[in-house]
């Protein structure tokens, strides 16, 4: 279907809804923040408003540096990890038939209905020595003595991984049940393995798909404050949980908003980056 | 999950983390008693502490006195705090009298956020310890105390079946790997605890130096660690399974597991439990002082003291001596042993420095 380019004011008109809703509940919290993260901290108080950089200031040092590095390999990890196991789910899921599909899909809205709370302490349980899946193997014959998966990094990132997994395959699965399947027939009738196949036409065809959800999953995980808690030791504390601990346990708004200002624009810088490379790539 | 937690609601957890955001949709929930004029909001901590007060406690004082009560659900932490500070800048009330920790209570007196108490209006307040009473640095009484606890050192009957006498247990070498701490500053007091421990009381924590030596010998007890917690019921779980058979926690909520036949203990350590309460405050935004006058007064009667005691589970603000409290019933909420009393001080002076060091200590 063509449609006409919008050619004056009128034509946005549609868009005006969203676009206030935008303004109100998106841009408007963030300018917030924003203020929020100058004003000056009291301490043993509340806070002040003024204009100051000590908020800044503050993160800038090795430990924060640390932490904040921590945080984007985790979930870099975990962006990479989800859509390695999501991207051939989804695409084994597409050549279903269509009532398996739709049973298959149902399921994983379902696990989207699970709080984090919930997840984490199941994982925590899983990973337990006292009833957790290790018994399973000992009882294989595969272990001499349960042991204690959690907490630790696995256990983190299993978490994390578990809860980003129903995302991933919703944004994958409509670029992949669109795919058109005579790509994959040219390959085999060419002589190409299934494998093959899967990795030197299907990958590559949706290799913008694969980045934007990489990005998705990236940003995703980078908000997390309660897996890393029930699941992590304090070295694996992302700086959400840091943020947290500053906005509701020391009172200290401006410092909690002064980092999460620099999460945002990291993370928007590196998404960025990433599409920058990307269009390079493309045109090259 | 466990979720009827008593004190372990009070100052860590989730709970708070949860409550904190949603703390408007627990306003909203709280249980519309007859909305008279004649109606307080009380702020408690949700949870189960709450629902103990709501079938306990609230019911009798307004058959005592007429005066409706309609309770809140506060979250722990300060998240409380600057909900209420936020509120009175705009000259609303979210709880007339909320139930506040130290910290809270010290931060409120800087902010004026509470309505300046009047002694005469309370003469059951006389009773209550002088160190539970709060006060502005001119004299005027801010907070009166409301209940008591105390953290102690818990262990795992069956992992461990020897019972630890002292706080240095923690730092035993055959426990590596085996403990689970509260995971912020201000709400373990284990800076007070290393202190009372190896340095002969928590006046060594008056200067820089002996922070730091505290914050070195704190240092060493890393490796003992599996689980800093900021969840108190993912602690409960852990010990009752014995997955981390060590630790601190609450006196009261560990009893409530022993009761329920779990293999788990609370010990007083030589050293003493440490001790923490909550007071009584009036936001400054309050226009019903005259009837939180009244409660507060209420809820210092020795008779309800000890009914808290039993239901509720906490330590009694006046001396036990007033109570009629049984032995067995007053070490069920308490101990002889003089407590570890934590510096309400330091965490408002040296807040930030101390929780830098803390998070950098733990985070290694």
């Amino acid at each position: 279907m063509m449609r006409q380019a919008p050619r004056r004011a009128a034509d946005y008109g549609p868009i005006a809804f969203p676009a206030a809703m935008l303004l109100l509940f998106f841009a408007v919290p963030f300018g917030l923040m924003i203020a929020v993260s100058f004003f000056q901290r009291v301490e043993g108080g509340f806070y002040e408003p003024a204009f100051v950089w000590s908020n800044y200031a503050r993160f800038l040092s090795v430990f924060f540096g640390r932490v904040l590095s921590f945080s984007m390999l985790l979930a870099a990890g975990v962006a990479v990890l989800s859509v390695a196991l999501a991207f051939p789910f989804t695409y084994l899921l597409t050549r279903l038939r269509r009532r398996t599909q739709v049973l298959w899909l149902v399921f994983l809205l379902s696990v989207l209905s699970l709080s984090e709370v919930i997840i984490g302490f199941a994982w925590a349980t899983l990973l337990s020595a006292n009833a957790g899946l290790t018994n399973l193997l000992v009882m294989l014959g595969l272990m001499d003595a349960p042991t204690s998966l959690s907490p630790g990094l696995g256990a983190v990132l299993v978490g994390i991984v578990y809860q980003a997994f129903p995302y991933t395959v919703l944004v994958l699965y409509p670029a992949l049940s669109r795919l058109d399947p005579t790509l994959m027939e040219a390959a085999r009738t060419l002589g190409s393995s299934p494998l093959k196949g899967f990795f030197t036409v299907v990958v590559p065809a949706l290799r913008n798909s694969i980045v934007a959800t990489l990005i998705m999953v990236f940003v995703f995980a980078l908000g997390c404050y309660l897996l890393p808690q029930l699941l992590g030791r304090p070295q694996h504390w992302t700086l959400s949980v840091l943020i947290t601990d500053q906005a509701l346990f020391q009172a200290n708004m401006p410092f909690a908003a002064a980092m999460a200002v620099f999460l945002v624009l990291v993370s928007l810088g590196l998404v960025g980056l990433s599409l920058l490379v990307g269009k390079k790539e493309n045109a090259a | 999950m466990k979720t009827n937690n008593m004190a372990g609601g009070l100052l860590v957890g989730r709970r708070a983390i949860l409550a904190g955001g949603a703390a408007a949709v627990g306003l909203m929930a709280a249980p519309s008693i007859l909305r008279a004029a004649e109606t307080l909001k009380v702020g408690v901590y949700g949870g189960y502490f709450k629902d103990s007060f709501d079938k306990h406690i609230f019911p009798e004082f307004t058959k005592a006195t007429g005066i409706a009560v309609e309770s809140v659900a506060e979250p722990t932490g300060d998240a409380w705090l600057v909900q209420l500070e936020q509120a009175a800048r705009a000259n609303q009330a979210p709880a007339d009298v909320s139930m506040i920790a130290q910290v809270g209570m010290l931060k409120g007196i800087n902010a004026k956020l509470w309505t300046a108490l009047d002694l005469a209006k309370l003469p059951n307040a006389a009773a209550v310890l002088p160190h539970l009473v709060n006060k502005y640095p001119d004299g005027r009484v801010a907070g009166i105390g409301a209940v008591s606890w105390y953290i102690t050192l818990v262990s795992n009957t069956k992992a461990i079946p020897e019972t630890p006498s002292s706080w240095a247990a923690l730092w035993d070498a055959k426990r590596k790997d085996q403990l689970g701490l509260m995971a912020l500053v201000s709400n373990s007091f284990l800076l007070e605890v290393t202190a009372a421990t190896f340095f002969g009381g928590t006046k060594h924590l008056d200067t820089e130096a002996g922070q730091l030596d505290c914050f070195k010998k704190l240092s060493e007890l890393r490796k003992n660690v599996k689980l800093w917690y900021r969840d108190e019921a993912q602690f409960e779980a852990a010990l009752k399974a014995g997955e981390v058979p060590m630790g601190q926690y609450y006196h009261d909520v560990t009893g409530l597991a022993v009761a329920d036949g779990h293999p788990v203990r609370s010990t007083f350590p030589k050293e003493g439990g440490i001790t923490d309460s909550g007071s009584w405050a009036v936001s400054r935004a309050s226009k019903k002082a005259e009837q939180a006058h009244i409660f507060i007064n209420y809820m210092c009667q020795p008779s309800i003291q000890a009914l808290l005691s039993r239901k509720v589970g906490t330590a009694p603000t006046i001396d036990r001596k007033k109570t009629d409290l049984t032995d067995a019933e007053f070490a069920g909420v308490s101990s002889d042993i003089a407590p570890i009393i934590p510096r309400y001080d330091l965490y408002l002076s040296k807040a930030d420095w101390l929780n830098q060091k803390w998070t950098e200590m733990i985070v290694g």
